[in-house]
């Protein structure tokens, strides 16, 4: 058996795993900004876009700050290949309809939620600074895609057909949320205890579920391997669309 | 949490609390960052005046902007130091002002509450008015409408 490279320097990993969350995501929502149905849901998706992005900045910072090694946040951000992302599976899934992108943006809120709730008091200052910062809006996040979810799921009989498809799309990644190996292992009092998360997350999405009228999917699969690089397909076609400008004009500014 | 104004008995850091306060949110422009709570303190380390600031979310696109703004204020006074944005403790509307309050008021933004209940129309004063988007134009606005008056409005979103 391997060691995991990723232990190696376990604050950068673990800061990487919870940043890569967060700039993946903000770059999928990004790209919806115009194309929403309507127009408040399009500010709305710009604003989240925002948030997220702003947390990612936060995390790589800090993580430029702790590898040492002289790479800023845009270094990490925009020069790192597919294999060193270490966000978990489901925020490179494709957005889809509105149905699956705002499944997609539950499934990350109720785990941001309680996963930033505990970070709050990490025995690091500085990530939970930044966490203190960030759980004030994912609760905020998670408001607006649990009413989503509610009203969708308990609306026509197409808008149900939808979100239920939305949810059956992406369960499958979303236990990669919580893979967790000797990365959190190595940073007892600092990472997030993974257990207690999980069944927070649980009872979110069950209640939520429940009150919506949907239901999880009977196929227990799980499609894991964010966390240490091993990606599915899609994160390669979103990385060139992010990264290609920087990687054309190193160190420009405007 | 209160802001630790500096006391009149060091003229230098009020100041530079004074200059500073004055800066204003490019998105909010009635509003200083003292109204906000943007403004932390000021302070002395070893002999250098120390600003500290903090941003509203995250990924307020207008943090960069108000912290060039703040350097330009401070070097306006003459004092040598520098401007440091903390995470922690984070922001939180209740650390908006009385005054920033009623500015934001009666600029026509709906002051933030701190248990959402029925906000009044910051045009006609009415109660009776409903959420038409938990997102506004800016990060730290969502979007109402007031049955009365039937104007749409912005109110300044809690952040607790
Ligand atoms: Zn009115």
């Amino acid at each position: 058996m391997n060691a995991n490279p990723f232990a190696a320097n376990p604050l950068f990993s673990y800061l990487l795993r919870l940043a890569d969350d967060n700039l993946v995501h903000a770059q999928q929502l990004g790209a919806l900004v115009s194309w929403m149905p309507e127009l408040e849901e399009d500010i709305a998706v710009a604003n989240l876009c925002l948030d997220h992005l702003g947390q990612a900045r936060n995390l790589l910072a800090y993580a430029a700050e702790v590898e040492g090694a002289g790479r800023d946040e845009d270094a990490l951000a925009m020069l790192r290949d597919e294999r060193q992302f270490l966000n978990a599976v489901l925020v490179e899934q494709p957005n889809g309809d509105f149905g699956q992108t705002i499944a997609r943006q539950f499934l990350l809120d109720a785990y941001q939620v309680p996963l930033y709730e505990a970070l709050v008091a990490s025995g690091d200052a500085q990530l939970a600074a930044i966490a203190d910062k960030a759980a004030k809006e994912a609760r905020y996040h998670l408001r607006y895609s649990t009413q989503w979810v509610v009203r969708l799921g308990d609306g026509t009989e197409e808008s149900h057909r939808r979100m239920q498809a939305g949810i059956d799309a992406l369960w499958r990644y979303s236990a990669d949320l919580f893979a967790a190996d000797d990365v959190e292992d190595a940073l007892a009092g600092i990472a997030a205890d993974v257990a207690p998360l999980r069944t927070r997350f649980d009872a979110t999405v069950q209640a939520v579920l429940a009150e919506a009228t949907l239901a999880l999917p009977a196929d227990p699969y799980q499609r894991l391997g964010g966390r240490v690089g091993n990606h599915t397909e899609l994160l390669g076609h979103i990385l060139p669309e992010m990264q290609s400008l920087y990687r054309a004009h190193i160190g420009a500014q405007w | 949490m209160g802001r630790s104004v500096p006391a009149a008995r060091d003229p230098e850091l009020a100041a530079v609390w004074a200059a500073v306060a004055a800066v204003t949110d490019p998105e909010v422009p009635v509003l200083t960052i003292e109204d906000l709570g943007v403004l932390r303190s000021v302070d002395r380390v070893d002999g250098r005046i120390v600003v500290t600031i903090t941003p509203t979310y995250s990924g307020c696109p207008a943090m960069q902007y108000i912290a060039d703004r703040v350097e330009d204020a401070l070097s306006g006074t003459g004092s040598v130091g520098e401007v440091r944005t903390v995470l922690s403790p984070a922001w939180t509307t209740d650390w908006m002002s009385e005054e920033g309050r009623r500015k934001l008021t009666d600029y026509g933004i709906a002051a933030p509450v701190t248990v959402r209940t029925r906000i009044a129309c910051p045009r006609c004063s009415s109660r009776r008015t409903r959420p038409i988007s938990e997102f506004g134009s800016t990060a730290c606005k969502a979007l109402y409408r007031c049955e009365d008056c039937l104007e749409p409005f912005d109110y300044f979103k809690e952040l607790l």
